[in-house]
């Protein structure tokens, strides 16, 4: 009868963590970090990893554990770096739209563990319309970046304009002081008037769907104004 | 006698005192009573709406919150869409727009959509049983075999069901809906929509009537047997086809192949073999074949459009007889081809064809020595593309187009799970079928027939949810809640212009009246918008108008008597009933006007963030160069797109800047100076 019991137990029991055969004093991230996905899709790209000694050169065999919010799977969560000293994995964000603190963690020599932060996003409908509509008529000029498909008039402006991503920037601007820019063109807050309004071209839910993909990307990532109250 | 008196003796001593029974049934009775409040007070909803009360108790906007909260079971209602939703009674958040931290169900807010939940209930977009007073009769698909919930990477299925139109915020079923038609799964897979209307195919599946012209057997048989190692965007699948199935297609196809005059073609031209090696590449670049067709450059990546075939390798493919007769004039071998009748000389066409017979892959047909056919062969040969539906895509001679060839799909989305068949260790849900069946199509068992694709995960997420979006419901929802597809219209140029409009194939880049491609500018009122000597040399040599985009309009060598002809039909029936394109003159503004509208540009507006005026100082490179935009186009097109870009091309991004008329004015005349000669208007 134990042994039934053994042998029920153990089917229900996840496959064993792989054993380390190696130690690194260093996590990094190499690829796949700060990418958009639709919330509880897996996200397009892998998230790769890599376990760096003393002299920065790769780890062969060291074990990686992947954790994050309820929600977020992995696959696969443990795993070994190869001959590179990378791992891969798959990541699907949870059911919610918004950021994803993910938590990578490896040992080092003194068993010490040595997690790195992770942030993936995972965009709801209202953002995933902001990042189309921008893609469509903001990232032109927004976007620095110059792709073959998609040439960027970034740098032909006299006053360049912010990258999405400039929390530093877009965090001092309520929804209110964005709506009343992408409305009514960069004048309407004191701005470079090479901002034109789109408030005629573009209904009110599309600014509102880039502004709410302005939150979501922003780094350092926005915080929601909450309810103030006075003291005494 | 004596056993009932027995009965009854016991019975009073149990109940010496007759005040006893009475005790213990009002107490029994008590318990029965209980049992229903109890099992109300203890009811899995409860024991989550006083979770949901704990969660808030200590937040600073908790008065506002339990201000909102009302215990008890919440219902939406809508007869017209047969919900009955409980779902409210639980995820007590979703409205709560403060509630935007939390993320632990079933209390998290709902993300922000276009819809009102109490017009829509939940189960439209997320199924499961609304009516459901339990976590696990609601979602799981256990006990809601039916309908269990949405996994919500698939919820842009349920907008489709309504929505056939593509919409901005649904980029994956729109996807979907794209490879569905692009990949040829509706010319096996009828699918009907509510409205009577069908799916159609996009993809342009070559006849093979006359496929012996064009390439050998030899190419056939490694085209059959992996299609991917010779082009890696082809579309057509790989039908896992053994070495014996693939000789005897090949022999069949071939054998069943007619000579078709003009197919062919030699040229003898000395000087195209001596000319420069790069002169045929240089061709290639000038005719912009790149706006259709991809290349696989050193770095193996695909550079170029997807109109056309991948053109990686050509040359091992086609015979350079048929390649010269094809660039010549591609509608002899297939009239309903895309690809432009260029009007290349024999010079250009033996410089290009020779380019394009170079671009070869030597290893593909490497390994490829094939036999004479014999008739048992060639027989099997065509029993073989019978039983494979080769003639749903392909035009095959003595072979009918297969109907209903393979399962209609038309409400696959609503399929239930007990209709299934599952391979092992495969979830037991109809998402995961389908992406199983499109990824895996054989693995279901012997004798099937899908072809096996090439699909990245997040293709078969987007055409599993363009499945999903194929629902029963989506036919019993109230026909005004459906947004039909904007059907391409049956327009076609008519007269000799017409002729020349589809020898060019001008509608397989630009849409006019509602049919054509949507790669180029829409030319339904281009003769209200250009003026007639600047069309005129634009067919001649298409220069560029807007230097950010990749894709170019082709320079097809026109003669002078078809560009004229072109020319007049444009000018006079692509015009747009409301505009007098001579409202306004084309010179002669006043020199305070133009000065003012040269203020409005550079200030006011600053237009100059998109386009240039003055090249040396402007840097705008977004919308299209206004150097010489006088010499191109209409005062009163120029005074109308100013007031309303939208109004003249829906989906412009030029915003709507809501101007006066006399600032569209004074900014027309500005730019009715910029000819191009000079720079007049420009100086500043």
């Amino acid at each position: 009868m134990v042994v039934a019991v053994c042998g029920c137990s153990r089917q229900h029991k996840a496959a064993p963590a792989p054993q380390a055969t190696a130690v690194g004093s260093a996590l990094v991230v190499s690829s796949g970090d700060k990418q958009l996905g639709p919330a509880g899709a897996p996200l397009g790209q892998p998230l790769v990893m890599q376990v760096n000694d003393d002299q920065g050169n790769g780890v062969t065999g060291a074990l990686v554990m992947f954790t994050g919010p309820a929600g977020v799977k992995f696959d696969p969560s443990e795993l070994l770096t190869d001959s590179s000293g990378q791992v891969s994995t798959n990541v699907t964000l949870g059911n919610t739209s918004g950021r994803y603190q993910l938590t990578a963690v490896t040992n080092n020599k003194a068993g010490h563990a040595l997690p790195v932060q992770v942030p993936e996003l995972a965009a709801g409908y209202q953002e995933e319309l902001g990042y189309q509509v921008q893609r469509t008529y903001c990232s032109r000029c927004h976007n620095p970046e110059s792709t073959p498909e998609q040439v960027s008039n970034h740098d032909n402006l006299s006053v360049p304009p912010h990258s999405f991503d400039q929390g530093d920037t877009y965090n001092k601007l309520s929804d209110a002081d964005l709506t009343a820019i992408i409305g009514h063109g960069g004048p309407a807050m004191n701005l470079s008037v090479l901002m034109p309004p789109y408030g005629k071209t573009l209904t009110k839910a599309e600014i509102q769907a880039v502004i709410a993909y302005i939150r979501l990307v922003s780094d350092p990532p926005y915080q929601a104004p909450g309810l103030v109250y006075a003291k005494q | 006698m004596r056993t009932p008196n027995k009965l009854w003796n016991s019975w009073r001593g149990l109940f010496r005192d007759p005040i006893r029974p009475f005790g213990i049934s009002s107490a029994l009775l008590l318990i029965v009573l209980a049992i229903a409040p109890a099992k109300n007070h203890f009811s899995e909803w409860r024991q989550y709406q006083r979770g949901y009360l704990k969660l808030i108790r200590n937040r600073p906007d908790a008065l506002v919150l339990q201000r909102h909260f009302e215990p008890g079971i919440h219902q939406i209602w809508l007869p017209d869409l047969g919900v009955v939703d409980r779902c409210e009674t639980c995820h007590l958040g979703l409205t709560e727009t403060s509630l935007g931290d939390i993320r632990m169900q079933p209390w998290s807010r709902h993300p922000v959509i276009p819809h009102s939940m109490q017009q829509f209930g939940c189960v439209i977009c997320h199924r499961g049983q609304g009516a459901a007073t339990t976590v696990a009769a609601a979602h799981d698909s256990t006990l809601s075999p039916d309908e269990p919930i949405l996994p919500a990477r698939y919820d842009e299925a349920s907008c489709g069901q309504c929505h056939h139109v593509a919409l901005e915020g649904t980029p994956t079923l729109n996807q979907g809906r794209e490879i569905l038609a692009r990949y040829g799964c509706v010319r096996c897979h009828a699918i009907k929509l509510p409205d009577g209307s069908a799916e159609q195919p996009t993809d342009e599946p070559p006849p093979l009537t006359h496929i012996a012209d064009k390439t050998t057997r030899e190419w056939i048989y490694a085209w059959l047997k992996d299609p991917k190692s010779y082009a890696a965007s082809a579309t057509m699948p790989n039908f896992l086809l053994s070495d014996d199935d693939a000789r005897d297609i090949s022999a069949f196809l071939i054998a069943n192949s007619v000579a078709e005059s003009g197919d062919t073609a030699t040229l003898k031209v000395a000087s195209a073999t001596n000319a420069d090696p790069t002169a045929g590449a240089s061709l290639y670049g000038e005719s912009f074949c790149a706006s259709c067709h991809a290349t696989q450059n050193a770095a193996g990546n695909l550079v170029g459009g997807d109109l056309g075939p991948e053109l990686t390798a050509v040359g091992t493919k086609v015979k350079p007889e048929w390649l010269t007769a094809w660039l010549r004039d591609p509608k002899i071998y297939d009239g309903a081809t895309s690809m432009p009748h260029y009007r290349f000389t024999d010079q250009q066409l033996a410089l290009l064809s020779g380019f394009l017979e170079s671009k070869t892959n030597s290893d593909l047909l490497a390994n490829v020595h094939l036999d004479a056919a014999t008739p048992e062969q060639l027989a099997h040969g065509k029993q073989l593309v019978e039983e494979y539906g080769c003639a749903a895509c392909h035009e095959i001679r003595g072979v009918s187009r297969p109907d209903n060839y393979g399962p209609e799909l038309s409400r696959v989305g609503s399929k239930p799970v007990a209709q299934l068949v599952f391979t092992t260790g495969m979830a037991e849900t109809l998402p995961a079928y389908l992406s199983n069946k499109i990824e895996r199509p054989r693995s279901f068992g012997p004798g099937l027939h899908m072809p096996q694709y090439t699909f990245t995960p997040a293709q078969v997420d987007a055409l599993t949810t363009a499945l999903l979006s194929l629902t029963d419901r989506s036919y019993t929802l109230p026909a005004k809640m459906r947004i039909a597809a904007v059907q391409q219209t049956a327009y076609e140029p008519a007269g000799r212009a017409g002729h020349l409009m589809t020898d060019l194939n001008c509608m397989a880049c630009h849409r006019i009246n509602g049919h054509g491609g949507d790669m180029a500018p829409d030319l339904t009122w281009e003769g209200s918008s250009v003026q007639k000597q600047w069309l005129d040399a634009f067919l001649k040599n298409p220069n560029t108008l807007r230097p950010a985009l990749i894709r170019r309009m082709p320079r097809f060598n026109l003669t002078d008597e078809e560009r004229a002809t072109l020319t007049d039909y444009i000018m006079t029936v692509y015009q747009n009933p409301t505009i007098d394109r001579d409202a306004m003159p084309l010179r002669g503004y006043l020199p305070a006007m133009v000065e003012h509208g040269r203020e409005l540009f550079y200030g006011k507006y600053a237009c100059q963030s998109c386009h240039m005026v003055d090249p040396a100082q402007d840097k705008g490179y977004i919308g299209p160069p206004l150097s010489a935009v006088g010499s191109r186009l209409n005062a009163e097109w120029i005074f109308l797109w100013l007031k309303n870009p939208q109004q003249l091309r829906p989906g412009t991004i030029e915003p709507d800047r809501d101007m006066s008329d006399d600032d569209a004015h004074a900014l027309t005349a500005f730019l009715m100076m910029q000819t191009g000669s000079g720079n007049k208007g420009a100086r500043k």
